[in-house]
C-alpha cells in the first residue's frame, strides 16, 4: 500500500444555474493568450447536447481513455506503442479545429474609425486562425439552453439506448448544465500516451500537468483524453490543459472556476487513495466501477490509512485536511457524488451530484399526493430528467447510483421541510433514502449552507525545503567566497567566471 | 517531498502488460522517469515547466472595484493588475456574513461581469473625444468667424442648412479627433445659446440607476440641476417601475433583500429568470430548496428557472393576471370564506383598506357601481383633512369610526401623533354580510370577452352618513367570483366552471396551466402562510412588468400575498426585481444629485412622457384612449388620443414635461416680474387666457423641442429607445427603418395641434460620455472618452443585498478617459466662463408635478378629475396645475456651486419621504473631512472637488450610513406618528460608515426611515416590516396597502380592483400583417433581459459573443421555425411597422408556440446584416416597439397616485408588440 494525496473536486450539479461564469474566469485568467482562442479549460455544456468538441463522449469515434482487452487488461482505446508509432504524424483520432470551432473576432476599430457612410458601422465575424470574414456555426456554448436540440437529438451519446423514452418536444423538455474541467485522473490516458513524458501527474497533489518545456507536441495527448480537456495550442506548438490552477491552491487558494463559482456548486477537498490499487481499480468490470473507485479513495480516519500516508511522506496537515474533506464526504460518506463517465476507466477525481429535476409535468399533478397539503415535493420516479440518462453520463449505465443520489437530495429537501414548518422532521423520510441524522446534517451543511471555509479545504504546499528558502533564512548552506584579510577584515571574493 | 523507495514494482499491482507497454514507449522516446509503477508518470519536481503558470499567475496588485452597470447585482471584485495593466478580474468573497446556519453572500457576480477587464482596452474603446468631422468642420469655419464660442455656435443655429448637414450624418460614422478643450467648448457654447434662447428646460439629461453609481450619477446631474436643465426619469422608462407598487403600498417600490429567499418556505417565481438575471444571488433560490421551500416557476419557456422548479406554470404570455386572479379566487374561497382563517382575517383588517367603506352609485337597472372611499367629510365631520380620511364600520358596536393612520393625519395639526395603525378597541367590520345589511347587485367589467363584457355580482351594503356603502372586502370577494350564501349575482358554479371569472377552469383557457395545478398551488401557496406566518414569497420581474396592463397583473399578484398576510413578513412578500432602483444613501445621494444643497426645485419629469412628445411617436397611435375604457366607463376618455390625455396631466399639475411652456422660462419669469403680479396668479391668468401655452400642446412647434441632450451612463439608442426609429426619425434627424403609416385623421389628438410636416432632428446636439461605442454614441454628435469601472471611485448598492461597497481605480483612467466626476466638473467650468457673460444671474421659472409625499398629495380630494380647462374651476397652481417656483440662477457660479457642498443642506434640511433632518454635525464633520472651501460662493463650505469627496459626502447625509441621522429621522417620525420608533437604531446610532470603510470591505447599513424594513443586526431586510411591527402607515390614501382604487380615471379603465386584461390586441390595428404569405408567420414579440450581457453592455464583448452565437439571435419554437422552413442557426428577418430586426434564429424545443424572444438591448453594431428591403442595417430590439402609454399611469395629485421621480408615471413597456418573422436571404452583407 502507498499512499498518496490528491486534490478533487466535486460540483453539485443540482446547484449549477448555468451561468458560465466559472469558464469566463478561467478563460481570462488563463487562455486568452494568442493560440488558445478555442481553448476553455473550463466550459459548461447544456445536456442533452453534444458538447464541446462535438461529440467527444463519442469513444467508438475518438478511441479516448482505457478499455479492456479480451483478457481483461487495461488498454488504451487507441491502441498501444506500436499503433501509436505508426499514427505518429497523422494520427486519426485526432479533433480538427471545426470538432471545437473556429475562433472568431470583430474588426472593433472599425467602430471609433467608420468614414462617413450611408448607413451605421457595424462589425461582423472574422475568422482568428485566417482572419477572412465567415459564418459562424459552432462555438464551445452553441448548445446553450437547448438551442437547435432536436435537430442533435440523436448524437449524444448519452441518448444511445433511450430514444423511446426521450422527447424533447416543449411539454417533455428538460435540461441541466454541465461544467467541465480536466479530471485529473488517478488513471491518466493523456499521461499514457505521451510519446515524450511531458505530461504527468504531480505526486503531491495529484495535479495531472502538461509540462511546456517537455512537450513536442505530439498531440496523443488530446486525441488519449476521452474528455478532451488536453488542447493543442497551434501557436505555441505545446499542449496545453487545466491545470487545477496550481498557482493558487498552493497557497491555499481554491481553484479560480471554484472561487469565482456564483451556483456555490464546487467542493475542493484532498483524498488518499493507494496508488497501489489504481490499475486494479481501473480494470474491474463496469458495473463495479463507480465502487471500486470509492473503495480506492481510502477513509481518511482509518488509523492504518493515516499511518501509511504519514509513511508515505503525506504531511500531517493533508491528512488532517483529508479528514475534513467535502468531497470525501459528498462521494464516498454521502454517496451521493459520481464520476463523469466512469466506464472510460482514467479514474477521474472531478466528481458530480446528479441534478434533481423537480418540476413534474406540465400537464397535471401527476406524482403529487393530493391529500396532504404538506407533502409539496414530488417522487424522483416522476422527475424530468430521465434517471437513464444520468446514470450513463455518470454512472456507467448503473441506474441505482443515480436514484440513491436523487433519492438522498430529496429526502433532505423533505426533512428540512418538515423540520422548518413544524419542529421535527420524521426520521423515517431519510432512513428510506439511507441517510442518518448525521449525515442529514452535513449533506444540509455541504449543500444548503456551502459556507466557503467547508467548500474548500485546501491544504498548502509544502515547498519549505525548496533549497532557496533554508538559505535566505538562517541556513548554513555558506556561499564560501568571502575571506578575511590580514588584518582579520571580511573582503569579498571576487573571481571572473 | 522524495519518492519512496521500492525494490519491487511487481508488488504494487499494476496491469503489468500494459504498464509495461506504456514504459516500454516512454523510455523510447523520452528522458523523462516514469513511476516505479510503470503505469503512469508521478513527478515532483520544481521543474521549470511549471514556472509559465506561476508567472501567468503573477500580479502587482489586488484592487477592490465593481461594475457601474444597470444590473442589480452590485458586486465586489478583486480587480487585478500586473506591469500598469488591468489583466483579469474574480469576485470579492468578503461579504460580512449573514448569520449562523445561513448562506452568505460570496462569491457575488457573473459571466458578465467577469469579462469586464476586456473593455479596458479593447480596440473599440473611446480613448479619445470625438465629434463627427461634419460637425467640427462647421465648428471650426464659425470659431474662425466669431472670436466668442456662444456666438459661433448661435451662427450654425441660424443656418438651416448647416445644422441639418451635421444631423442628417447622424449614425453613419464620421467621427474625428478633437480635443477635451475644443468639445468642451462646443459643448458649453451650445448649452449656453440654448439657455439663453429657447430655455434651460430645453436642455435634457439622461443617466439611469444611481444605485449603481451614485457619485458618477451625480456628477452631470448636479451640472445640469445648477444649470435648470430637465433630468429625466429612468425606472419608469425603463419599464422596471411597477405602478402597482405606489398604487397598492405608497412606495416606489421596496422588496425583500435576495438572503431573504433562504427564509421562505414557498417561492413562487413569477416573470423573472433569477439565474440569468440575478445569477449571483440564485444560490440563495437553490440552497433554500435544500432546507425544503417549495419553488413554484411561472414562465411559458422552459428556461434556467423552471429547471429548479417543482411546479411548472407554463403560462401563455401575457395572461399571468388571469392565473393570479384564479389563485386568489381559491385562496379567498377557502382561507377566508371557508375557513376564515384568523391570522388572515386579522392581518387584512389591520394593514389593508380591506375593511373600508366605499360608496356605491346607483347605475343601470338598479344595479351600482363601486364610487370612493367613504370620508370624514362625507360624515360631515368638520376636522382638518376630514376628505382624507377614510372610514370603516367597528364589528363591536356597527358604528363608523374614523380610525388613525389615513392621509388626512399625515399633513393636519390634528393628527400630529395620531398617523398610525393603531385601531385600539376597534374591532374593523370586514364584511356587512355578518350584520344587517342589504343585498345590492354591484357591475364589474370583464375584460376575458371581446368586446368587454359586465359582471353582475352581489354584495352586502348598508347606509352609513346617508351614504349607500359596502366594504372594500366585499367588493373584492365580489370581483373574485367568491359566491356566498344570500348575496345574488352570477357566480361561479366551482373550480370547474369555465364560464365564470375568476376560477381556475376559466384560466385554463387564457393560461393553458391545467386547472388542477393552479388549485393545488394555490392552496399550497396559503396553508404554507398560515402555518408559517406568511413565510410565503413571489418573486415578480419584467416577464410580467413590461407588459401596458402590468399594473393590474401585479395587483392580482400582490393580493394573492396580501390575503395570506405575507407582505412585511420576514420569509414572505412581494420580491419584485426589476431594475436596480434601490439607492440606499437615498439622502445624501439625492441631495447633491439634484443640488438640492444649492437650490430647489430641480427639473424632474417622467422618461416616458419626454421621449414620447420628443421622438413624436404620438404621431403614430393606433389606440385612442378611450379603446381600452370599461363598458362601465362615464366616457372621459372619450375622443382623446393619449397625448390628449397626457395634456390633460400636464395641465392639472399630474405630471409636469419639460418643455414646459411655449417660451423659455427666463423670460416668463422676467415678464411674470414686469407684470408686478404673483407669479403663480400671472401664470395662471396667460394660460386661461391663451397667451401662454404648455409646449406638450404643441409639441411640433420648434418653440418646443428640446435642444441639447446629455446621455452618460446611459445607452437609450442601443437600449431603452422603446421606438428606436422614431428616435432616428424626428429626435436626430437620421435615416431609419420605420413603415408606419401616421394616424388617420379621424384619430387624430382632439387637444394637441397636428402639425401636417413632421419635424425631423428636433436636438441640436447630442453628448454622449461612455468609454463604448454604443448605439447612443453612434448617433450622437459628440463622444467623451469616459474613465470605466476599474478606473474612478464611486459607491454601489442594491436591494439585492445590504451592503455599501465602492469603486476604486485599479489603474487611473487611460489615453484620454476622465471620471465622470472630472469631465463634468471641467465642463462646468468651460460653462461658467461663458455663461458669466452671456446669462448672468437670472430667475427661471420652475413648473413641477404636485409631489407624493409632500402636501402636494392632498390637492385633488375624491380622485374626481376637476380640470380647470373645462371652466368649471379656477386654475390654481400647485393645487389644480403645476406648482410654480422661481429659482434664482447665478450661472457664472456653476462650477463653484458643483465643487461645494451648499447651505441648505442644514439650514432648510435633507431628507426623504417626508422624513426630514438638519445635519449640521455632519456637514461640520465633512469640512474636517473634506477639508472647506477658502473663496467664492462656497466659501467655508465642505469641498466636492473629487469623486471621493462627493462619496464621503452621500454616506455622511444618509441614515442608512449615519446612525445618528436615522436616529435623528425617527425621532422625528415619532411626533407624527404618535409611536416609538428610535428604539429601532438605538444599537446602531453612533455608526458612521466612512468612504474608507467601504473602501476596505462591504459594509452592511443601517435601518433608517429612509427605508421601511427593519435590518438591524444580522437581521434581513424585508419590505414593511416597519410598518407591520410598528404600526407606522403606508403611504397612502387609507395608510394602509390598497386593494381598491377609486380614483375617476381607474374606474375609467376598470381597474379599481384586481383583474383580468389582456395583452393589448395588436394585430388588429396592424391590417398589413393579415395580408401575409405562407412564408411569414406572426409572433408574440418579447424582449427578456440577455443571459450574455446587462442591457446593452457586455453584449459586444469577445467573450460574451464568444460564449454564444456570436451576435444577435432570435428564439422560436421548433413548430414556428418549421412552419416558415427556418432551421437552428439560419438568417431570419423580423419586421413590424415600425422597423426590422436582422438576425439568426436559434430553434429550441423550450420554446412554445406563437412567441419569439429577441434578448433585450442588442444594441445594432455587432452582426447586423443590411435588410434586404430596406438597404438599411437591420436594427435593435427595439426597432420593432413604440412606447404605448396608459393614462392610469399619468394621474397624479391624489395620494398615493402623486408623481414622484422615478416613483409614478408612464412606463415604457414593450411586451404586448407583434412582429412578422420569415427566413431571409441566406446571403448578407455588413455595414
Amino acid at each position: 500500500m502507498r499512499v498518496r494525496a490528491q486534490l478533487m473536486m466535486v460540483m453539485a450539479l443540482d446547484k449549477c444555474i448555468g451561468c458560465h461564469t466559472c469558464s469566463v474566469t478561467c478563460k481570462q485568467a488563463w487562455t486568452n493568450r494568442n493560440g488558445t482562442d478555442y481553448i476553455w479549460f473550463n466550459n459548461v455544456e447544456t445536456k442533452p447536447g453534444i458538447g464541446y468538441p462535438q461529440q467527444y463522449e463519442d469513444q467508438e469515434r475518438w478511441h479516448g481513455g482505457w478499455a479492456l482487452d479480451r483478457r481483461g487488461r487495461l488498454r488504451l482505446r487507441a491502441g498501444g506503442r506500436i499503433n501509436k508509432l505508426l499514427h505518429i504524424f497523422a494520427n486519426p483520432d485526432l479533433p480538427v479545429i471545426d470538432d471545437y470551432y473556429e475562433p472568431w473576432t470583430y474588426d472593433y476599430s472599425h467602430l471609433i474609425s467608420a468614414p462617413l457612410s450611408d448607413a451605421p458601422p457595424v462589425i461582423s465575424a472574422r475568422s482568428k486562425l485566417t482572419g477572412e470574414p465567415t459564418r459562424l456555426k459552432w462555438g464551445v456554448n452553441w448548445e446553450d439552453d437547448l438551442g437547435g436540440a432536436h435537430e442533435r437529438l440523436g448524437q449524444d451519446p448519452n441518448i444511445a439506448g433511450l430514444e423511446e423514452q426521450i422527447r424533447l418536444d416543449y411539454e417533455n423538455v428538460f435540461m441541466f448544465y454541465l461544467p467541465r474541467i480536466c479530471e485529473h485522473c488517478l488513471n491518466p490516458s493523456c499521461v499514457a500516451s505521451c510519446p515524450s513524458g511531458a505530461l504527468y501527474k504531480r505526486e503531491e497533489d495529484g495535479i495531472v500537468l502538461a509540462d511546456q518545456n517537455k512537450c513536442r507536441g505530439w498531440r496523443f495527448c488530446v486525441s488519449g483524453c476521452p474528455y478532451k480537456k488536453v488542447y493543442f495550442n497551434h501557436v505555441t506548438g505545446k499542449a496545453e490543459k487545466c491545470t487545477f490552477c496550481y498557482a493558487r491552491v498552493e497557497d491555499g487558494m481554491p481553484t479560480i472556476c471554484a472561487e469565482t463559482c456564483v451556483g456555490r456548486i464546487r467542493y475542493i477537498g484532498v483524498v488518499l487513495y493507494d496508488l497501489d490499487s489504481v490499475t486494479a481499480a481501473a480494470s474491474v468490470p463496469q458495473d463495479r466501477l463507480v465502487e471500486t473507485h470509492r473503495e480506492l479513495l481510502l477513509d481518511p480516519h482509518d488509523p492504518r490509512v493515516m499511518s501509511e500516508a504519514e509513511r508515505g511522506g503525506v504531511p500531517f496537515d493533508w491528512i488532517e485536511a483529508a479528514q475534513r474533506s467535502p468531497v470525501y464526504a459528498l462521494a464516498c460518506d454521502l454517496r451521493v457524488a459520481l464520476p463523469l463517465h466512469p466506464e472510460y476507466r482514467t479514474m477521474p477525481m472531478v466528481w458530480y451530484v446528479p441534478p434533481l429535476a423537480p418540476v413534474v409535468h406540465g400537464l397535471g399533478s401527476i406524482g403529487y399526493d393530493t391529500e396532504d397539503p404538506d407533502a409539496v415535493f414530488a417522487a424522483i420516479e416522476h422527475m424530468r430528467i430521465p434517471i437513464d440518462y444520468l446514470a450513463n453520463l455518470l454512472a456507467a449505465g448503473d441506474r441505482g447510483q443515480i436514484e440513491e443520489a436523487l433519492r438522498k437530495q430529496l429526502a433532505m429537501r423533505s426533512f428540512k421541510r418538515q423540520e422548518q414548518l413544524f419542529g421535527r422532521g420524521d426520521t423515517r423520510t431519510i432512513a428510506e433514502a439511507g441517510l442518518n441524522p448525521e449525515q442529514l446534517e452535513h449533506l444540509f451543511r455541504l449543500l444548503g449552507l456551502a459556507n466557503y471555509s467547508e467548500r474548500y479545504v485546501i491544504p498548502t504546499s509544502h515547498r519549505e525545503d525548496a533549497g532557496a528558502l533554508q538559505t535566505e533564512h538562517s541556513g548554513t548552506d555558506f556561499p564560501g567566497n568571502h575571506y578575511r584579510d590580514k588584518k582579520g577584515r571580511l573582503r569579498l571574493r571576487v573571481r571572473p567566471e | 517531498m522524495e519518492q519512496p523507495e521500492n525494490p519491487d514494482p511487481a508488488a504494487h499491482g499494476s496491469s503489468r502488460p500494459a504498464a509495461q507497454a506504456l514504459l516500454g514507449r516512454r523510455r523510447y522516446l523520452s528522458r523523462g522517469e516514469p513511476s516505479d509503477d510503470g503505469r503512469v508518470i508521478l513527478r515532483c519536481d520544481d521543474s521549470l515547466g511549471e514556472e509559465f503558470y506561476r508567472d501567468r499567475w503573477r500580479h502587482d496588485t489586488e484592487v477592490r472595484s465593481t461594475h457601474g452597470v444597470n444590473c442589480t447585482g452590485s458586486c465586489s471584485w478583486k480587480v487585478f493588475v500586473r506591469d500598469g495593466i488591468i489583466s483579469w478580474e474574480t469576485q470579492a468573497v468578503d461579504y460580512p456574513e449573514t448569520r449562523p446556519g445561513m448562506p452568505d453572500h460570496e462569491p457575488r457576480g457573473c459571466p458578465r461581469g467577469a469579462t469586464f477587464s476586456w473593455y479596458v482596452y479593447n480596440p473599440s474603446r473611446v480613448r479619445y473625444p470625438y465629434v463627427r468631422g461634419v460637425l467640427l468642420d462647421l465648428w471650426h469655419q464659425a470659431r474662425a468667424d466669431h472670436d466668442d464660442p456662444v456666438d459661433a455656435w448661435a451662427s450654425i443655429m441660424a443656418d438651416p442648412g448647416k445644422a441639418g448637414s451635421y444631423k442628417e450624418a447622424r449614425g453613419r460614422g464620421g467621427f474625428v479627433r478633437a480635443t477635451w478643450d475644443e468639445a468642451y467648448e462646443i459643448i458649453a457654447a451650445a448649452h449656453v445659446h440654448t439657455i439663453k434662447e429657447h430655455g434651460p428646460d430645453r436642455v435634457a439629461a439622461f443617466t439611469p440607476l444611481p444605485a449603481m453609481s451614485p457619485v458618477s450619477y451625480t456628477s452631470g446631474s448636479r451640472y445640469m440641476a445648477l444649470t435648470g436643465g430637465a433630468h429625466l426619469s429612468f425606472y419608469d422608462w425603463y419599464a422596471d417601475l411597477p405602478p402597482s407598487s405606489p398604487q397598492v403600498f405608497g412606495d416606489q417600490t421596496d422588496v425583500p433583500e435576495t438572503a431573504e429567499w433562504w427564509n421562505s418556505s414557498y417561492l413562487v417565481v413569477w416573470g423573472s429568470n433569477i439565474p440569468v438575471t440575478r445569477t449571483p444571488d440564485s444560490h440563495f433560490m437553490v440552497e433554500a430548496r435544500y432546507r425544503g421551500q417549495k419553488v413554484v416557476v411561472v414562465a411559458p419557456d422552459y428556461a434556467e428557472h423552471t429547471k429548479f422548479a417543482d411546479d411548472w406554470l407554463h403560462v401563455a404570455p401575457g395572461s399571468d393576471s388571469a392565473l393570479a386572479m384564479a389563485m386568489g379566487h381559491v385562496i379567498l374561497s377557502e382561507f377566508h370564506v371557508r375557513d376564515r382563517v384568523p391570522g388572515f382575517l386579522e392581518y387584512v383588517k389591520t394593514y389593508t383598506d380591506m375593511p373600508f367603506l366605499v360608496t356605491l352609485e346607483a347605475h343601470d337597472d338598479g344595479a351600482y357601481l363601486p364610487g370612493r372611499f367613504l370620508t370624514a367629510a362625507d360624515l360631515g365631520e368638520g376636522v382638518d383633512d376630514a376628505a382624507w380620511k377614510t372610514v370603516l364600520v367597528d364589528s363591536r358596536t356597527a358604528d363608523p369610526v374614523v380610525p388613525n393612520g389615513s392621509l388626512g393625519f399625515r399633513w393636519s395639526e390634528s393628527g400630529k401623533g395620531r398617523w398610525n395603525l393603531d385601531l385600539g378597541d376597534v374591532d374593523p367590520a370586514l364584511t356587512f354580510l355578518d350584520g344587517e345589511h342589504d343585498a345590492v347587485q354591484v357591475q364589474f367589467p370583464r375584460f376575458d370577452v371581446d368586446p368587454a363584457g359586465v359582471l353582475l355580482r352581489g354584495v352586502p351594503a348598508r347606509r352609513v352618513g346617508g351614504h349607500l356603502v359596502t366594504t372594500v372586502y366585499d367588493l373584492l370577494l365580489a370581483q373574485y367570483g367568491v359566491a356566498r350564501d344570500g348575496l345574488p349575482g352570477q357566480w361561479p358554479g366551482g373550480y370547474d366552471d369555465a364560464e365564470h371569472p375568476y376560477t381556475p377552469a376559466w384560466q385554463e383557457q387564457l393560461t393553458t396551466v391545467p386547472a388542477e395545478v393552479v388549485e393545488r398551488v394555490a392552496r399550497e401557496f396559503a396553508h404554507n402562510a398560515q402555518i408559517t406566518g406568511g413565510r410565503s414569497m413571489i418573486v415578480l420581474g419584467a416577464g410580467i412588468n413590461h407588459w401596458f396592463n402590468s399594473d393590474v397583473t401585479y395587483r392580482a399578484i400582490i393580493t394573492l400575498l396580501v390575503a395570506c398576510g405575507c407582505i412585511g413578513r420576514n420569509g414572505g412578500g412581494w420580491a419584485h426585481y426589476v431594475g436596480q432602483e434601490k439607492i440606499r444613501t437615498f439622502t445624501g445621494w439625492v441631495t447633491l444629485a439634484h443640488a438640492l444643497d444649492w437650490s430647489r426645485p430641480p427639473r424632474q419629469c417622467n422618461g416616458t412622457a419626454w421621449f414620447y412628445l420628443a421622438t413624436d411617436q404620438w404621431r403614430y397611435e393606433v389606440y385612442r384612449a378611450d379603446e381600452l375604457s370599461s363598458p362601465l366607463a362615464k366616457g372621459l376618455f372619450e375622443e382623446l388620443a393619449p397625448i390628449d390625455c397626457l395634456s390633460q396631466a400636464v395641465r392639472m399639475g399630474w405630471q409636469v414635461t419639460y418643455p414646459t411652456f411655449d417660451r423659455n422660462p427666463l423670460e416668463l419669469a422676467d415678464e411674470a416680474r414686469r407684470s408686478g403680479r404673483p407669479v403663480g396668479e400671472y401664470v395662471a391668468d396667460s394660460l386661461r387666457d391663451g397667451s401662454l401655452r404648455f409646449a406638450i400642446e404643441d409639441p411640433d412647434d420648434p418653440a418646443n423641442f428640446p435642444r441639447l441632450m446629455f446621455l452618460w451612463r446611459a445607452n437609450v439608442l442601443g437600449s431603452s429607445g422603446k421606438g428606436h426609429e422614431y428616435f432616428l426619425r424626428h429626435l436626430l434627424g437620421a435615416r431609419d427603418n420605420a413603415s408606419a403609416a401616421e394616424t388617420p385623421p379621424d384619430r387624430r389628438p382632439r387637444d394637441v395641434v397636428w402639425r401636417n410636416d413632421a419635424p425631423e432632428g428636433k436636438l441640436d446636439l447630442l453628448v454622449n460620455l461612455d468609454f463604448r461605442m454604443t448605439s447612443s454614441c453612434h448617433f450622437g454628435d459628440i463622444v467623451l472618452p469616459a474613465a470605466t469601472w476599474y478606473e474612478k471611485y464611486d459607491l454601489s448598492m442594491t436591494d439585492m443585498h445590504p451592503f455599501v461597497h465602492s469603486f476604486n481605480a485599479a489603474i487611473d483612467p487611460p489615453w484620454e478617459a476622465r471620471s465622470d466626476w472630472d469631465a463634468f466638473k471641467g465642463l462646468a467650468e468651460v460653462f461658467s466662463t461663458l455663461a458669466a457673460k452671456h446669462l448672468g444671474v437670472r430667475a427661471d421659472l420652475v413648473a413641477t408635478s404636485l409631489q407624493h409625499d409632500s402636501p402636494g398629495e392632498i390637492a385633488q380630494p375624491g380622485g374626481a378629475v376637476r380640470d380647470w380647462r373645462s371652466g368649471d374651476v379656477e386654475p390654481h397652481p400647485g393645487v389644480n396645475m403645476p406648482a410654480l417656483a422661481l429659482v434664482e440662477r447665478d450661472y457664472g457660479t456653476v462650477h463653484e456651486k458643483l465643487t461645494s457642498l451648499g447651505p441648505l443642506v442644514e439650514s432648510v434640511g435633507i431628507g426623504t419621504k417626508g422624513v426630514q433632518w438638519k445635519p449640521a454635525a455632519a456637514v461640520e464633520w465633512l469640512r474636517e473631512a473634506n477639508e472647506r472651501v477658502v473663496s467664492g460662493v462656497g466659501d467655508d463650505r465642505p469641498r466636492l472637488e473629487t469623486a471621493e469627496h462627493v462619496a464621503e459626502a452621500i454616506l455622511a447625509l444618509s441614515g442608512t450610513t449615519n446612525g445618528a441621522l436615522a436616529h435623528e429621522g425617527f425621532r422625528q417620525l415619532e411626533e407624527r406618528v404618535g409611536r416609538p420608533l428610535a428604539h429601532l437604531v438605538d444599537g446602531e446610532r453612533d455608526r458612521h460608515i466612512r468612504w474608507s470603510d467601504a473602501q476596505i470591505r462591504p459594509q452592511k447599513t443601517l435601518t433608517s426611515p429612509e427605508w421601511s424594513g427593519n435590518e438591524s443586526g444580522e437581521r434581513q431586510y424585508s419590505a414593511f416590516t416597519i410598518n407591520v411591527e410598528e404600526l407606522k402607515p403606508w403611504h397612502t390614501l387609507t395608510g394602509r396597502m390598497h386593494s381598491f382604487l377609486d380614483h375617476d380615471w381607474l374606474a375609467e379603465y376598470g381597474e379599481q380592483l384586481p383583474i383580468y386584461r389582456p395583452p393589448l390586441n395588436m394585430p388588429d390595428h396592424y391590417p398589413e400583417i393579415a395580408e401575409l404569405g405562407s412564408d411569414s408567420v406572426v409572433l408574440r414579440y418579447l424582449t427578456p433581459h440577455s443571459k450574455w450581457s446587462i442591457h446593452s453592455e457586455y453584449q459586444d464583448d469577445l467573450v460574451m459573443l464568444t460564449l454564444h452565437r456570436g451576435g444577435p439571435t432570435m428564439w422560436l419554437s421548433v413548430e414556428d421555425a418549421g412552419r416558415i422552413g427556418v432551421r437552428d442557426n439560419d438568417w431570419l428577418e423580423s419586421w413590424n411597422r415600425n422597423g426590422v430586426v436582422d438576425c439568426r434564429a436559434v430553434v429550441s424545443p423550450r420554446i412554445p408556440e406563437g412567441l419569439c424572444y429577441v434578448y433585450h438591448a442588442k444594441d445594432r453594431h455587432v452582426e447586423t446584416p443590411r435588410n434586404e428591403r430596406t438597404g438599411s442595417s437591420g436594427g435593435t430590439e427595439n426597432s420593432l416597439t413604440r412606447i404605448l402609454i396608459k393614462p392610469t399611469h399619468m394621474i397624479g395629485g391624489y395620494a398615493q397616485l402623486s408623481y414622484g421621480f422615478n416613483y409614478y408615471g408612464c412606463t415604457g413597456i414593450q411586451r404586448d408588440e407583434v412582429c412578422v418573422v420569415r427566413r431571409r436571404g441566406q446571403d448578407v452583407s455588413f455595414g
